[in-house]
């Protein structure tokens, strides 16, 4: 197992945010947390980050306790996460956004990083075109993909991404959701938060539904795109 | 206006000299903002400290006249880093002392404020209590000659020496902030503190390292003071402390170059100032600055933009 979140419990002063949730991830897989908004699907990603004060709880990664650890440090374990709404730096250009997603990596990497900045390019060839110019004044579109770039050139072996879909036109989803199957297919594992969850769950091998702070499902992907109740409640049918 | 042309280039050559001093203060006004939101008016001290520090590697040195030749070099080399490591160290203290407890603890910057004033009065009593109240003269370090003439204005050594060295300071500075992982660092937190962790970026050493920065620059500033002006005192950083604000505000606070550009153009407002109203105006046409830009365009003249496009 890579990732285990057991009896999570998460407050914003007195609102609790996350009741208790437990989930797993395990190596190579695509696992997708879906939810209506509100549900604490961001609040989940940030705790597992380290952004997010744990109340209860324990989060454990690569079979170590992190629940304390300091979330820069959880970086250079192997956890990197593409934050909700991009989050680019916006002063930054595009190369200087990448270099960020290395910043903790030693420089006797330096050849591996080489390799990690030609990966990235080649999944977003815009971002190759686009080296120099600063990131914000990027299209919505092109900045999600300097997020994702830039959280693969940790070199996680595990991805937390927050809504890559939002605010993007229908055929960059469907263009987003290849890739997120093609870092899966190069060996990083993902935890994938969406709003879009038909496509979100034809890419995942299982997920889990979050209400109101709990989780009230687990299955596999297929299974819940298949049933009748979550069509209604989450694909919009 | 007649007094005007003839005080043309030597207010020109003035100007620019304070300037200088101003932009090295503001360096560090602008880079604490950058990444906390916060103005450290501690700086004021932080300054005192490193003009303190020169003058006692001078004392130590057993310099009573001028230097010559490679001597000469060695002491300034001596002083300088004397002055910059002092004030560093009484920035980064200043921080875990003032600062570090109250972010722990989500304070507000009313506290915060609060904070740094109590930090300033430590610090001035404590150098006042040892030091005395009165001016303290420094030995002369460096020969006051006339190098060259720019119009009807004198260019002497002193004050050749105070612009080239805040020039050099100035470039060493933007060349880390804009070209290293560390600087780059500073930068991501100034735009985006959670996006710049979720990167790995530890926040505590890159804001312990700004405060370095600032208060390296503030050192800088303090052992050219000190050759210029000859003199110090326990309270000598408040007016230049405040200068050093007002060329942050005015070049745009959180903005680096903006801070340079702050600098130097509140030192030619003031000596010009000064040289159309008469000397002892130089300070109130400095604060009527501070309040102009604070009323009409708070951002300064570059805007914010260590962050850019934050809002
Ligand atoms: N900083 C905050 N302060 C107070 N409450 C917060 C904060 N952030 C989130 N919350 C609350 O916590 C709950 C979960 O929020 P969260 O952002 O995790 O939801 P989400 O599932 O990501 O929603 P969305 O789909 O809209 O992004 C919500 O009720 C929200 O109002
Ligand atoms: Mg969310």
């Amino acid at each position: 197992m890579l990732l285990e979140v057991k009896d999570l419990r998460v407050y914003y002063g007195k609102i609790e945010a996350l009741r208790g949730i437990s989930l797993q991830v395990d190596a190579g897989e695509i696992v997708c947390l879906i939810g209506a908004n509100g549900a604490g699907k961001t609040t989940t990603l940030k705790t597992i980050s380290g952004l997010r004060k744990v109340s209860h709880g324990s989060v454990t990664f690569k079979g170590g306790d992190i629940t304390s650890m300091p979330g820069h440090q959880r970086v250079t374990l192997g956890l990197c996460q593409s934050p909700e709404g991009r989050g680019i730096f916006p002063g930054m250009t595009v190369m200087e956004n990448l270099e960020m997603g290395a910043y903790s990596r030693k420089k006797k990497e330096s050849e591996i990083i080489a390799a990690d900045f030609e990966r990235v390019f080649g999944l977003f060839p815009r971002l190759s075109e686009r080296r120099k110019q600063v990131a914000g004044t990027m299209s919505g579109g092109e900045q999600q993909m300097i997020a994702i770039g830039r959280a693969l050139m940790a070199a996680p072996d595990l991805l937390l991404l927050d809504e890559p879909s939002m605010g993007l036109a229908p055929k960059l989803v469907t263009q987003i959701f290849e890739i997120i199957r093609e870092i899966n297919s190069q060996g990083t594992t993902v935890l994938l938060v969406e709003q879009n969850a038909t496509q979100a769950l034809s890419v995942s091998n299982r997920a889990y539904v979050l209400e109101t702070g709990e989780i009230t499902r687990s299955a596999p992907a297929s299974e819940l795109l298949n049933d009748d109740f979550i069509r209604v409640a989450y694909l919009g049918e | 206006m007649h007094n005007l042309i003839i005080q043309f280039w030597p207010s020109v050559i003035d100007g620019t000299t304070t300037g200088a001093i101003y932009a090295l203060m503001a360096l560090g006004y602008t880079l604490v903002y950058g990444v906390l939101r916060l103005i450290n008016f501690a700086h004021s001290e932080v300054f005192m400290v490193g003009t303190f520090a020169s003058l006692f590697t001078l004392h130590a040195l057993g310099i009573t006249h001028a230097p010559g030749g490679i001597a000469a070099i060695g002491v300034f080399i001596l002083i300088t880093l004397a002055a910059m490591a002092a004030s560093g160290l009484v920035a980064v203290g200043v921080e875990r002392v003032a600062y570090r407890p109250l972010r722990k603890r989500n304070s507000t910057s009313l506290a915060n404020l609060i904070s740094a004033i109590g930090m300033s009065f430590f610090l001035q009593e404590v150098f006042a209590l040892r030091y005395g109240r009165d001016l303290i003269p420094f030995p002369r370090v460096l020969q006051k000659n006339v190098l060259f003439h720019i119009g009807t204005g004198v260019v002497r050594s002193d004050k050749l020496l105070v612009v080239v060295g805040a020039l050099v300071m100035m470039f060493i500075l933007d060349r880390f902030v804009n070209g290293t992982r560390l600087g780059r660092g500073i930068r991501a937190v100034a735009q985006d503190p959670s996006t710049a962790m979720l990167m790995g970026v530890n926040i505590d050493r890159v804001i312990t390292l700004t405060f370095l920065l600032g208060g390296i620059m503030a050192g800088a500033a303090a052992m050219l003071y000190g050759t210029f002006y000859e003199v110090t005192q326990y309270n000598i950083g408040f007016v230049i402390g405040i200068k050093g604000f007002t060329a942050a505000v005015l070049g745009g606070i959180g903005n680096i170059r903006g801070a340079l550009i702050g600098g130097f153009a509140l030192g030619l407002i003031e000596t010009f100032g000064g040289a159309i109203f008469h000397a002892q105006w130089v300070d109130v046409v400095a604060f009527s600055v501070l309040v102009l830009v604070l009323l009409v365009r708070p951002t300064g003249i570059l805007g914010e933009n260590l962050q850019r496009a934050r809002a």
